[in-house]
């Protein structure tokens, strides 16, 4: 079984573009310079807002998971994995998964701090992240 | 909307629930609305108003031969009939219906006469979550539990002792599907899901419906029928997909739907005798008892634990056994309904004595949507 992969839409192609670029891309409220994810054409905070991308800091912290025993297709060769919401530095939150680090209750504790990778899928980079001891 | 305009005049479940191979989806729905009806003492021609999720409104008009002039096909997940009850008692006030049918059937087991369900890889949840490995409610819906319990101080036996609670009163329940007696050792003990989840922590899956029928408080009374009487209701909606949650400590829908109820009632949560909270897994009744109010943030864990919710306790909770214990097609929120009812009326499987007033709250998605209904047993 192969994994899902995301089809992006006009609103989110900068994202994924970015990220092909090893780059994370959100986007701001013009008006209020708050944060938001995911991406879209007006402001969540001001109706019909104007919104900017923004190259994010890739610093995160671990925001909360869970760790799955009932594998999704595609994943069934990785053992137990994490399925793990971050919350950037800039304030949006996301879902992930995290790297370089077994994905056990021990080594991933909530609000450690986190910095992005990039891992290939198919045609695809997904955006995932590491724990920021590792990345060094 | 003013307290008590409105009742539930008829109620019932399927005949049996469980595994049924032998029911599609939509017979499930019209074996329970078959049985509502004649529960109430009405036929298919006194109703003029039917609501279920999506396609299934006009699926059940037409094999019961109704004749609506009002429909609601709202669909916001497992507490889409927490909704369609609260419509409806808008549309009777308004005169836009006299007399509703409310139907749910769902082969969440066998697979029957199911639409698939479907997430577009286009959609917020296609790109942003699925891509990550993501596999069915159980993954999604846990999510947030590990935030909730560092914020909130919930230790991991007092999550699984929502399920032994839970069990205990399955335990008086002849229909529940797990009766066997459990503790919280049994809990941490069995098969992992999704850390912290286990199994026992983890909803059924099953097949069976539910309906309910709904008149004015006034046409109830010329009914052969124990009419419950709808005091309040609440509904909201929060986020798409369950990492845009704001708050994994809190559902904000839960609040905004829950307070809206109390409101129209012009009740507290010191009036409620009952409660039942959409239980698909074990952390969402803790949400409920703080967000409606019943203990302050980060007190639910220990209250659980302490009894409180369990036969005898204070606040009787999930009597039916719930989502973990009694049974949970997919969309159980029609289950939580008919349990409130019950209590109610004084004719559940484990009948809490004296209840007045009843209070139940639906979720749909995970933690996306909210619904939520005050019953009483007098206007």
């Amino acid at each position: 079984m192969t994994r899902p992969l995301p089809e992006p839409t006009p609103e989110t192609q900068r994202f994924w573009d970015g990220a092909a670029a090893h780059e994370l891309w959100i986007q701001r409220c013009v008006k209020t310079g708050r944060y938001f994810f995911y991406p879209r054409r007006y402001s969540p905070f001001v109706t019909g807002g104007p919104v900017e991308w923004v190259q994010a800091s890739g610093n995160a912290i671990l925001y909360s998971y869970n760790i799955l025993h009932r594998p999704a297709p595609g994943f069934a060769d990785r053992g137990p994995y994490a399925l793990a919401v971050v919350e950037l530095a800039e304030g949006p939150r996301m879902m992930t998964n995290i790297v370089g680090i077994a994905n056990t209750p021990e080594n991933l504790v909530l609000d450690m701090p986190l910095r992005v990778a990039f891992e290939d899928v198919g045609s695809f980079v997904l955006p995932v992240f590491t724990p920021a001891a590792v990345a060094g | 909307m003013k307290p008590g305009q409105v009742a539930v005049v008829g109620a019932s479940e399927s005949e049996r629930l469980g595994v049924m191979p032998d029911m599609s989806a939509l017979q499930l729905n019209i074996d329970a609305s078959v049985r509502a009806l004649a529960d109430a003492g009405l036929t298919a021609d006194d109703v003029d108003g039917v609501a279920s999720t999506g396609g299934f409104a006009t699926e059940i008009s037409h094999t019961l031969g109704l004749r609506p002039r009002w429909i609601d096909t709202t669909s916001v997940g497992g507490c889409s009939y927490f909704l369609h009850l609260r419509h409806a008692a808008a549309a009777i006030v308004a005169g836009m219906a006299s007399t509703v049918l409310i139907s749910h059937g769902e082969s969440g087991r066998s697979r029957v006469g199911m639409e698939p369900l479907v997430f577009p890889a286009s959609g917020a949840h296609g790109q942003f979550e699925a891509p990550y490995g993501v596999a069915g409610f159980a993954s999604m819906f846990t999510v947030t539990a590990l935030r909730f319990m560092k914020d909130k101080g919930i230790t991991h036996e007092q999550l699984a002792s929502v399920a032994v609670a839970q069990r205990k009163w399955a335990a008086g329940n002849p229909r529940a599907l797990k009766r066997e007696s459990l503790t919280v050792d049994d809990v941490l003990g069995s098969r992992l899901i999704a850390y912290p989840f286990h199994r026992d922590e983890c909803c059924l899956v099953t097949d069976g419906g539910g309906a309910l029928v709904v008149t004015s408080a006034e046409r109830a009374l010329d009914l052969d029928a124990r009419p419950v009487y709808v005091l309040g209701s609440g509904e909201s909606t929060e986020h798409t997909i369950v990492s845009q949650m704001a708050d994994f400590s809190s559902s904000r829908a839960f609040r905004d739907s829950g307070a809206m109820a109390f409101a129209e009632a012009g009740l507290t949560p010191r009036d409620i005798n009952h409660l039942m909270v959409y239980d698909a897994f074990a952390h969402v009744p803790l949400y409920g008892l703080e967000d409606l109010g019943f203990v302050e943030p980060g007190e639910s864990g220990a209250f659980v634990e302490e009894g409180h919710t369990s036969p005898g306790g204070s606040l009787p909770m999930n009597t039916n056994g719930g989502g973990l214990s009694y049974t949970h097609t997919g969309m159980y929120g029609m289950f939580a309904l008919q349990e409130s009812i019950r209590q109610v009326r004084g004719e559940a499987a484990a009948q809490v004595p004296g209840v007045e007033v009843a209070f139940a709250q639906g979720v749909g998605g995970m933690f996306q949507n909210a619904g939520s209904v005050i019953f009483g047993r007098t206007a």
